[in-house]
């Protein structure tokens, strides 16, 4: 897979027009991998000029900040900020709406200025550039509902973007009960991706999965390595693993074009 | 002789109002306990905040029944409010409806809505009350709303249905003396609501209509400097302070969270001792004495003010994922618990001559534990549903910063995600060295 890193294109003197922020779970999660991979194919594929940090990534300090050691955070954000400022970086795309929000929204007070996008939005941007096209493929006529990612949707206002790629897709777009501004939190939010729930009577990813069994869905959609973690482990322990699928809107896009 | 009650109104009037400007300065030093933040910019986006949210009620209707209904009792109460100047300058001059020369046809009109709003009301508040119990809707029952918030809710409604019967029974005597020309009870007024009370006092006597009249006009009165002094003590202080509470409401997206800038510098001196490579200009920045918030005192004035809006209607709590699925987090209770916390500091330091005495107790553990504070997944759903802009996540954060930054008091698990973020630059065990083994996978 062609993937470029900023040190090497900076070694022969060039800059890509985009970063591709790929983020700790899209690096190492066996799944969220997947999403990293399908993203490229696509970049690759629309013959975008981007580049990836590679080693030099290191996490972008959500969790930390989230857990409340700011102190962490900083230390994370302002090393990142070095690193990318002396690339001259200025545009940021990301399959992670974890790293989307901290880069667009918490970096800049610590002298990291960049115009960040999540991938649906780029995605967009790229259709409507003519960059590429979408036709529905394989998933022609599925049922799809979407899962909106907290720091997506509450938390930057978008909830568009991800819909319009989907409809793209010739599906029949279903939603939750609960959705866009409502969305009900998949339960990895604020760090808690990285311990187990305090005490209840529920997982909360078993109720957004509840949620999305009541439409029948074919397939839910997510944007976010952590919602679709934790939407696959819901759909597991309620043993529906095997008719309802997640996919990242990534993944669903570059399979429907057979990349 | 003749101007004793012209007397008695006036005291009674001053003796409330004084009470109330106490009490609204007590709010006032109290919510200035806490730490400053700057909210002076901005001012259009903040004034069509408060116009949508608060004057608007914007965000009410996201629910319609209860929102509709609010809607209602809200008009209801700024129009009754119109006559209340009328009564107020009655019980001074020792007049009688001293509107109705000057307004003639539109005073009988004016006095016809607020009956009609007076009915509507009462129509309301008694769907309130069924909703809480006997439908006994499920955000009014968390274990927070036990005790004095069941009954504060109860007593409003109680006390507004009691109100609104007074000023139709007021109108309703009223216009059986207009009409039996008693002198003093010039013809004046619409009564659409209150002539379906005349049958209870039609076979009253003069003197006896004259003096039930009276007494619902003081009753009403009084009621109305009653409830006036009451909301101090009641979750109804929302009626003011959802005011200032939306202009100054944080604007930015919910997701940036705020950065704490005083780490900044010392990050900046650690980073610069390693590698030399950061400017260090800014590190005399002072180091607060405290990372985070352990007590009220830590917290911002807006959060405080947050607090003692809160109208405890539990929108946030049942959007909460983790109330939803039976943890003990509530982002109601957050607020709750920060008022309560805050009354009783601010009590401390009124005793004391503008100073806080050390009482063995803070808002965290003896108020908030951290099992409720660990349990949020900072999703925002709490602060998009408060139709008030309160923003409870705020203070779950400062408080799990001082938690972690102070106390080192994290779950273990969190520990280890951040000792790996340390470590590794990752929050799992793995070499960074390996970020890049998925581009040579197919
Ligand atoms: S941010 Fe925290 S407290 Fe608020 S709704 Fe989400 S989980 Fe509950
Ligand atoms: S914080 Fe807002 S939504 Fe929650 S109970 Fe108070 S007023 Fe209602």
């Amino acid at each position: 897979m062609k993937v470029p890193t900023l040190a090497s294109m900076a070694a022969e003197g060039k800059k890509p027009d985009v970063l591709f922020w790929v983020g700790c779970s899209g690096s190492f999660d066996e799944r969220a991998k997947k999403i990293t991979k399908a993203f490229v194919k696509i970049l690759n594929k629309a013959d975008m000029s981007f580049a990836v940090l590679g080693t030099e990534e290191s996490c972008s300090g959500d969790p930390a900040k989230r857990s409340g050691n700011e102190f962490l955070f900083q230390m994370q954000a302002l090393v990142n900020i070095e690193l990318m400022n002396s690339y001259n970086i200025t545009n940021i795309v990301t399959t992670c709406p974890h790293c989307f929000n901290t880069l667009k929204n918490e970096y800049p007070e610590l002298g990291g200025n960049y115009i960040v996008q999540h991938h649906t939005q780029f995605l967009n941007w790229m259709l409507k550039q003519g960059k590429f096209s979408i036709k529905g493929g394989k998933f022609k006529g599925k049922r799809i509902t979407f899962h909106d990612p907290c720091y997506l949707g509450r938390g930057n206002n978008i909830y568009e973007a991800p819909r319009e790629l989907i409809k793209k897709l010739d599906v029949e777009l279903v939603e939750m009960k609960n959705c866009r501004s409502k969305g009900l939190c998949c339960g990895a939010g604020g760090a808690q991706m990285f311990k187990e729930p305090e005490k209840g009577n529920k997982e909360i990813n078993i109720k957004r999965t509840e949620q999305a069994l009541e439409l029948k869905p074919d397939i839910i959609a997510a944007g976010c390595p952590f919602c679709n973690t934790m939407m696959t482990d819901g759909l597991k322990s309620k043993e529906k693993d095997d008719i309802i699928i997640v996919k990242d809107i990534a993944e669903l896009i570059a399979e429907a074009q057979n990349l | 002789m003749t101007y004793l009650p012209n007397l008695l109104f006036l005291l009674l009037l001053i003796c409330s109002i004084s009470l109330f400007i106490r009490n609204i300065n007590k709010v006032i030093t109290n919510i200035n306990l806490g730490k400053q933040i700057n909210r002076s910019d901005n001012s259009g986006e903040r004034w069509k905040n408060m116009i949508l949210l608060a004057l608007g009620q914007s965000k009410m209707v996201s629910r319609p029944v209860s929102g509709i209904l609010h809607i209602l009792v809200y008009l209801g109460f700024i129009l009754i409010n119109i006559e209340l100047l009328e009564i107020i300058i009655d019980g001074i001059l020792g007049t009688h409806r001293i509107f109705s020369p000057f307004l003639g046809e539109f005073y009988s009109l004016l006095i016809g809505v607020f009956e009609i709003f007076a009915f509507l009301v009462i129509v309301a508040v008694t769907i309130f009350w069924i909703r809480r119990n006997i439908i006994r809707i499920k955000r009014f029952m968390n274990p927070e709303m036990k005790g004095w918030p069941k009954r504060d809710a109860d007593y409003i409604l109680y006390f507004e249905i009691i109100l609104m019967f007074l000023f139709l029974s007021m109108n309703s005597t009223d216009s059986l003396l207009q009409n039996l020309d008693v002198p003093n009870y010039q013809k004046a007024g619409w009564f659409p609501i209150s002539s379906f009370l005349d049958i209870l006092y039609a076979n009253f006597s003069i003197p006896d209509l004259i003096l039930l009249e009276r007494t619902f006009w003081w009753m009403h009165i009084i009621g109305i400097l009653f409830f006036l002094n009451y909301l101090y003590y009641s979750k109804h202080l929302h009626i003011l302070l959802a005011f200032p509470n939306t202009y100054y409401a944080n604007l930015e997206l919910q997701g940036k969270f705020k950065n704490n800038s005083s780490v900044t510098s010392e990050v900046k001196l650690m980073l610069d001792s390693s590698n030399n490579s950061f400017d260090s200009s800014n590190n005399n920045e002072s180091i607060p004495d405290k990372f985070g918030a352990s007590d009220v005192t830590d917290l911002t004035w807006v959060q405080l003010l947050n607090a003692y809006s809160c109208t405890e209607c539990g929108r946030c709590t049942s959007e909460c994922p983790a109330n939803l699925t039976g943890k003990k987090l509530s982002p109601r209770k957050i607020m709750m618990d920060t008022r309560d916390r805050l009354v009783e500091v601010g009590d401390n330091f009124n005793r004391n001559n503008s100073k806080i005495i050390p009482d063995g107790k803070q808002l965290l553990k003896d108020y908030i534990s951290p099992e409720e504070l660990w349990a949020c997944t900072s999703c925002n759903a709490c602060v998009e549903a408060c139709p008030i802009g309160i923003d409870p996540l705020s203070i779950i954060m400062d408080m799990r910063q001082y938690l972690v930054m102070e106390k080192s008091a994290a779950p273990s698990e969190l520990n280890n995600m951040m000792g790996n973020i340390e470590n590794n630059g990752a929050p799992w065990p793995f070499n960074n060295q390996d970020r890049l083994l998925w581009a040579e996978e197919n």
